[in-house]
Formats: C-alpha cells, sequence, structure tokens
C-alpha cells in the first residue's frame, strides 16, 4: 500500500486546482494534461501499426 | 400480382428493412483494408464505455446516494461509473477528431454525421445533469453556477438545475434513453452506408 500513498503525495487531489491562464484562456492544469493525452493518443493511433496490417496487405 | 399481404404494413416495413440493412452487412465478416489502423477503434471504444456506464448506472441507481456516498463498495462503482464517462469523452473526442479530417460525412453520410454529433450534445447534457445529481456540495456549487448560464437563455423556466429531482429524472430516463438510441441509429447508419473510405491520394487512387 507505500504505492499508493507515493501517488497520493505525487498527485494531490484535496487541495485547490492549479489553473493556466493564457489571455483570455483559462484552463485548469487537469483539464489541459486530458487534452495533451487527446492529442497524443491521436497521433499514435495514426502513427502506430496496427497488428496484422501486413497480413491482410499480403493476403490481398 | 399484389396480394393483400404485401399491402400490409407489417410486409412492407420487413422488406424496407431488410433491402436497407440485409443480415450480412448488419454483421459482416469482414471490413475494408484501410479499416486495419488504430485510428478506426475509437468508435467502439467509446461504445463499450458507455456499456459500462449504462451497466454502473444501473448499480447505482439499485442503491441510491447513501450507499454511493458511504460505503465503500458504493465508492468504487461511483468511481466506475465517474471513470467510463472519462474514458467515454476522451475515446468520442477522438473518434470525432478522426472523422472529421477523414471527412466521413461523404458519400451519403450526412446522417452518419449528424447523428453523431446530436450523440455527442446528448451526451454532453447526460454528463452535466449526473454532476448536477451527485448530492453532494460539488453539485451544489455546479448547479448554483450553472442556474444563471441557464436561466439567461430562458430555459430555466422548464429546465430548473436547482431541482434535484428533475435533473436525477433527466440523468438516468430521459438523457441515457436519448443518448442510447442515438447511438443505435449511428451505428445501423455505419452499417447501411459502410465505413467512410480514405481520401484519394494525388495519383487519383484511394490510399
Amino acid at each position: 500500500m507505500a504505492w499508493i500513498s507515493f501517488l497520493a503525495a505525487l498527485i494531490p487531489l484535496d487541495g485547490l486546482g492549479h489553473y493556466l491562464h493564457w489571455g483570455v484562456i483559462d484552463i485548469s492544469v487537469a483539464n489541459f494534461i486530458v487534452i495533451l493525452l487527446m492529442i497524443a493518443t491521436f497521433v499514435a493511433a495514426l502513427l502506430l501499426p496496427f497488428p496484422g496490417r501486413s497480413r491482410r496487405k499480403e493476403s490481398k | 400480382m399484389s396480394t393483400d399481404i404485401d399491402h400490409q404494413w407489417t410486409t412492407r416495413l420487413r422488406r424496407k428493412v431488410a433491402g436497407k440493412l440485409p443480415p450480412e452487412k448488419l454483421l459482416p465478416d469482414t471490413q475494408p483494408s484501410y479499416v486495419s489502423s488504430w485510428i478506426y477503434v475509437f468508435g467502439v471504444t467509446t461504445m463499450s464505455a458507455l456499456a459500462v456506464v449504462i451497466g454502473t448506472g444501473f448499480l447505482l441507481s439499485l442503491r441510491g446516494p447513501q450507499w454511493w456516498h458511504e460505503s465503500s463498495v458504493g465508492h468504487f462503482v461511483n468511481s466506475l461509473h465517474l471513470w467510463s464517462v472519462e474514458i467515454f469523452f476522451f475515446a468520442m473526442v477522438v473518434h470525432l477528431w478522426g472523422k472529421f479530417f477523414m471527412g466521413a460525412w461523404r458519400g451519403g453520410r450526412t446522417a452518419t454525421w449528424m447523428t453523431g454529433v446530436v450523440t455527442f450534445l446528448a451526451s454532453i447534457a447526460t454528463a452535466f445533469t449526473g454532476y448536477a445529481s451527485q448530492s453532494n456540495f460539488d453539485s451544489q456549487w455546479i448547479t448554483t453556477q450553472a442556474k444563471d448560464g441557464i436561466n439567461s437563455t430562458g430555459a430555466g423556466a422548464f429546465f430548473n438545475v436547482l431541482n434535484l429531482g428533475q435533473m436525477l429524472m433527466w440523468h438516468i430516463v430521459l438523457l441515457p434513453l436519448a443518448a442510447v438510441i442515438l447511438t443505435a441509429l449511428h451505428v445501423l447508419l455505419v452499417r447501411i452506408k459502410g465505413v467512410v473510405p480514405p481520401y484519394a491520394d494525388k495519383a487519383g487512387e484511394a490510399l
């Protein structure tokens, strides 16, 4: 269970939220991280090879 | 020569449905080769997350707010409900980006695209009424903030976010029903029209 305490210390969830400000844009760090993860997932989905794709091409 | 049976609405409906969506189209054995990409998995990921959302929602309905606030199992199911919603929206947004850049409305697929758009909007409303139905300080804060925005549109007269009973009914009956029906319609349209092919490359050949 020590790793749970370690994670909890690393990501404090019971404090005030952190916000980023760029001009008129205000966004919480949590939401910003989720958007970055979605972009990373989108790019990875385009670039990573799909299992069995080459096999299908050969059989065509 | 047509008989009376041919004119029955059941016969006409069955023929129409069977013509538009024969079984081999509804549950196909193969998919076009261009579907072999990770970008095509996010629609079904969204639906899988929706299944978990609905399942955990049933469990939460069975036991009620005291259970999900006070017991450890209730907390766990409540968390599953929340995190499956997070995955649902995450996958749906990546699915939306993928379909936007593919121009997924091409080839007579406008209805498929539009049912996706409306499902997205219905899902946002479902999630919002869920946050409003938590029955804790969080939902109290969200609803007291949201009421001014909604009242400024005039919709507050019949959609009162401070009415917990109304928000809960919208969240567990009306909006999930709309989201599930729209999702089913969206999937049926994908089956009828097929997955949109990629744009042609410079040589004029589809990738």
